[in-house]
């Protein structure tokens, strides 16, 4: 088969879904092609959670089409349930059966040949590390555990796009790369697209392609390291006496319109160890700190969104420099 | 390729037919049995309570009720109301089920699956008819106890009727539970259906010369309808004076006509079918 045969793993095309007078989701086209880690980024309210439900048939777009696997999500629904697997952010487990039953549940339900069940709950279970514990009810299991075993659930039926929403949200570090690595080898052993959301900036590191979504939009879409380099400046946090003062000064003396992010002032600038020196000659507040940091994924999506993916969880002051932020990213561009 | 691709057990998720639905039904129904044995303890409190109404409430009033009884038992007068009310009881209780699946998360994983909606209520239904019937087996299995012969067409109806009831309780709870979401509120309305439904059934009770308005909201009471013909069951195997009988066991009558057995099965039949359908209805709305 020529390459240009496969359809793509996802294919949305001008997607918007309405909730009432609420747009939750405003025009998104994308395509995820086949074999991808795609990883969705984006404040909480973005649109994220509402365009994968859609992308996985729980939801009707209200215009716009998409396709998963070359189906049309409203006139194929089921060809596309069939060929999804699915890791939500709450818990979808029933805690009181065992691991074994939860998996052989989740084969039955999809139709799987009773006669290759037990191999492939045996791999699934080895593969993330459970096979000791099969026989236990889920009850007794560990966050990090549940979430290892509803992944091996989400590929009991060997999917060609897996969806997972925040799969690794609330686990320690040691877990995380455990999961990480679980998610590679299965793409590289079936091929199986990957689309994700995640609050982690260093996991979207390990993403293919990464579009960031915010109110509704996709604001930016591209590898990691073409989002890191559009970004360009370095990033300068400090710790200043007086944190509306130092704003002003930047403005009126450098030019700059830093923010204030994570309890820092800060800003982007070129060449940024050549800057600091300046900065304290010139700045006139006292300055407790600084930082200077290459530019991160971090960098990007406080670019593209006005706010860190932390502050803009917490609610933190983020908002407050959310409009700002926006037009100087509009300005630069 | 490498290794881990050679390894991998390939499976395939096949298109939909009716066989992979009845698959589905039966696979959610073997769920709720799987989790009624694993719970066996919060189940069987449920039988607790019709148990107490027979033998306590039963031997309480045995001796005020001796002269109006016709020397029939008390126990075995209430015997197929409390068999119906088992039912009732565990019946919906099974129905919260599907309440819980939706507060713990699960419900996302069936409604996800390549199946129809139906298949998944139809699964549950099956299920909870299952536990509350074979509740209703369990306090039928006492029937020696409170003066019931084991006679073969008494005990063949009677899981009959048992099973009939089961589906149409468990139908009635589950367009409860789709109805209303939140497992908090659904118990607190279950409570408020149940014993309504309880009280004016007639399990306690004969059905003949009530206050008129006692008797509108017992002939409008579908449990009427199961009790009646159950106990009209037991009564014609049990050795009775034709006046106790007639006390006893007078029949559900509409305007003076006395509705016969099969019309009140039917009936209940109906009742189940329909609350089945409208659940499905209701179940399968996506937004």
């Amino acid at each position: 088969m020529s390459g240009a045969l496969i359809p793509a793993a996802i294919d949305v095309d001008e997607l918007v879904k309405s909730y009432g007078d609420v747009e939750a989701v405003r025009g998104v086209s994308f395509t995820v092609a086949p074999g991808e880690v795609f990883g969705f980024l984006g404040p909480n309210g973005a649109g994220k959670s509402t365009t994968i439900n859609v992308l996985c048939t729980l939801a009707k777009p209200t215009s716009g089409a998409a396709r998963v696997s070359g189906f049309d999500v409203v006139s194929r629904r089921d060809d596309v349930r069939r060929h999804i697997g699915l890791v939500f952010q709450d818990p979808t487990l029933d805690v009181y059966l065992t691991a074994d039953q939860n998996l052989r549940l989740h084969a039955e339900l999809y139709g799987i040949d009773p006669g290759v069940i037990p191999a492939r709950m045996e791999q699934m279970l080895q593969m993330v590390g459970l096979d000791d514990r099969r026989n236990q009810p889920v009850m007794t299991f560990s966050g990090g555990m549940k979430r290892r075993l509803e992944i091996a659930r989400g590929l009991m039926h060997s999917p060609r796009v897996l969806f997972l929403d925040e799969p690794t949200i609330g686990l320690d570090p040691q877990t995380r790369s455990s999961i990480w690595r679980y998610i590679r080898t299965l793409q590289e052993a079936e091929g199986t697209t990957i689309f994700m959301t995640t609050h982690y900036m260093d996991e979207a590191e390990f993403c293919d392609r990464i579009a960031i979504m915010d109110r509704g939009e996709i604001v930016v879409l591209d590898t990691p390291e073409a989002l890191k380099a559009g970004v360009g400046a370095d990033r300068v946090a400090l710790g200043t006496a007086d944190d509306d003062a130092a704003l002003a000064a930047l403005r009126d003396r450098f030019g700059i319109e830093a923010a204030v992010a994570e309890g820092a002032v800060t800003f982007h600038v070129e060449n940024g160890e050549a800057f600091v020196p300046r900065l304290f000659a010139e700045l006139g507040v006292g300055i407790t700190s600084v930082a200077v940091s290459r530019p991160t994924l971090d960098d990007v999506f406080m670019r593209y969104t006005g706010t860190t993916i932390r502050d803009a969880e917490t609610g933190g002051p983020g908002d407050h420099n959310r409009a700002m932020m926006r037009a100087l990213a509009g300005a630069r561009r | 390729m490498s290794a881990v691709v050679a390894d991998v057990v390939a499976v395939r998720v096949p298109e939909r037919t009716w066989r992979s639905e009845a698959r589905a039904v039966k696979t959610v129904w073997r769920r709720d049995l799987i989790r009624f044995v694993g719970n066996r303890a919060q189940t069987m409190t449920w039988l607790i309570q019709p148990l107490l109404f027979l033998f306590v409430l039963g031997s309480g009033l045995q001796s005020l009720s001796a002269a109006s009884t016709g020397g029939v038992d008390l126990k075995t007068f209430i015997f197929p109301g409390v068999l119906c009310v088992a039912v009732l009881f565990t019946g919906m209780i099974s129905a919260a089920s599907l309440v819980w699946d939706r507060e713990l998360g699960f419900l996302q994983e069936m409604l996800v699956a390549p199946v129809s909606r139906t298949s998944i209520l139809l699964g549950k239904c099956l299920g909870g008819a299952t536990i509350a019937a074979s509740q209703g087996v369990i306090v039928l299995a006492l029937a020696g106890l409170v003066g019931v012969p084991y006679d073969p067409v008494l005990l063949l109806g009677a899981v009959g009727l048992l099973v009939l009831l089961a589906f149409t309780v468990t139908a009635f709870g589950v367009l409860v539970a789709v109805t209303i979401k939140q497992a908090q509120a659904f118990t607190w309305v279950m409570q408020l259906i149940v014993f309504p439904m309880f009280f004016l059934s007639g399990a306690l009770y004969p059905v003949a010369g009530l206050p008129a308005w006692l008797e509108v909201l017992n002939r409008i009471n579908p449990l009427t309808y199961a009790v009646d013909p159950m106990r009209h069951l037991v009564f014609s195997h049990l050795d009775v004076s034709e006046a106790a009988r007639r006390a006893l066991d007078p029949g559900v009558t509409w305007f003076g006509w006395r509705v016969p057995s099969l019309v009140e099965v039917g009936m209940v039949l109906l009742l189940g079918l329909a609350m089945m359908a409208l659940s499905i209805r209701r179940f399968s709305r996506t937004d």
